[in-house]
């Protein structure tokens, strides 16, 4: 993995962003895309948490990819995903209390992200440290992306406010908000971007 | 004794109506979704999923408990009860293969499925957080599961109808499958004053 130049790592970055896009693309991990979207505060912290977890594991499976038994190697990506959502939620209970009281149990239940095991049996199981590192930052940020981008719609027409502060005066439009309009919000989005990949990219759309 | 009934009956009833975990918690959406297409394997994944859903609450229960409580290791919840689920999965996958293999083709491949699951991961995270007593655990766990059932066939029920429908381009699929599931939310919101716990 020596030839591994700039350009390689750039196309990994974005391949988590934009091709591989866990929520919008991927349909996975789709549990906190909707339970805690219904404020920016908590959709960005969630998306953070994922994104540390995620360059965490991948550093950690990279490090140790040439002591693992191949035929043990499930069990032994359970206990690194699991003891660093272990340290990623007592971080967020001791830091961010207000946050952690809300979106505490989705923080722990990130051990059984589909996408996290994914990417370390995938990826970071058979490439060294950077391309690893890499991939993980690429597939947190595209998830924090997604986060962000749903809790943002969400909390400006659901209460017309972004981050707890007042910003249109609007009457909201309150269903956005309630648990019921998460699963509109994310499938209205989906259907945004598959408009726009079936509009511009000539690409087929997500279809399951 | 009565009252002991009735109100373990509570517990299933809020756990599979009001707070049910796919429209209310938002949690098992990717099993929600993958399995929610074809009747036949709705049902298939629901037995499955009410009988390890109240076997794991329990055995979780008794390790937090008798174990993990008095040697004070809860902060180790999510690492011991994934291992026990992992662990509890793989048994019955053995066991259900030797014992009854006609089953076991019809239902072992979600066995498979479950194992990372967050719904399953869930029950005994919650009921650790709500120290409900052993009964009570598995009442949960049953209520549970049972909502998960009851939500995955109606789930499957309108999406086989779906298919026939004329949907525009950009919704098709996935899309789709969200807007409806949305509506069915906005349906059990009105189990919510069902009763008070």
């Amino acid at each position: 993995m020596s030839v591994t130049n700039t350009i390689n790592l750039k196309d990994q970055f974005l391949n988590g962003i934009v091709k591989e896009n866990t929520i919008f693309k991927l349909a996975l991990s789709l549990c906190p895309s909707i339970a805690v979207t219904n404020n920016l505060k908590n959709g960005v912290f969630m998306g953070l948490a994922v994104l540390f977890v995620q360059v965490m594991v991948n550093i950690t499976i990279s490090l140790i990819r040439k002591v693992i038994q191949p035929k043990v190697r499930l069990p032994i990506f359970m206990l690194v995903i699991s003891g660093w959502v272990t340290v990623t939620s007592m971080l967020m209970a001791a830091f961010v209390p207000d946050v952690y009281a809300k979106v505490g149990l989705y923080i722990q239940l990130i051990v059984a992200f589909a996408s996290i095991l994914a990417r370390a049996e995938m990826f970071a199981s058979k490439n060294s440290f950077i391309p690893s590192m890499v991939d993980g930052l690429g597939m947190g940020v595209g998830f924090l992306f997604a986060l962000t981008v749903i809790s943002f719609f969400r909390e400006l027409v659901g209460k017309g406010s972004l981050w707890g502060f007042p910003i249109v005066n609007t009457k909201p439009l309150l269903i956005l908000v309630l648990p019921a309009g998460g699963f509109f919000a994310v499938g209205i989005l989906m259907a945004l971007f598959n408009w726009i990949d079936l509009r511009y990219m000539k690409k087929s759309a997500v279809s399951h | 004794m009565e009252s002991e009934f009735t109100k373990y009956l509570e517990l299933i009833i809020s756990a599979s109506l009001i707070n049910n975990f796919v429209f209310t918690r938002f949690l098992g959406l990717c099993i929600f979704f993958g399995v929610s297409k074809k009747m036949e394997t709705a049902v298939g994944m629901s037995i499955t999923f009410i009988a390890v859903m109240m076997i794991s609450a329990a055995l979780s229960w008794v390790v937090f408990t008798k174990i993990m409580v008095p040697l004070e290791i809860t902060f180790l919840e999510i690492i011991v009860f994934i291992g026990i689920i992992a662990g509890l999965v793989q048994a019955s996958d053995t066991i259900m293969r030797k014992v009854s293999p006609g089953l076991y083709y019809k239902l072992g491949i979600y066995l498979a499925l479950i194992s990372t699951n967050c719904i399953i991961l869930a029950v005994p995270l919650v009921s650790a957080g709500e120290k409900y007593s052993f009964l009570q655990s598995i009442a949960f766990g049953f209520g549970s599961g049972l909502g998960f059932a009851l939500a995955l066939i109606i789930m499957a029920s309108i999406r086989e109808k779906l298919e026939l429908a004329d949907v525009p381009a950009a919704f098709k699929g996935m899309p789709m499958a969200f807007v409806v599931t949305g509506l069915i939310a906005l349906a059990f919101t009105g189990f919510s004053g069902l009763i008070t716990l």
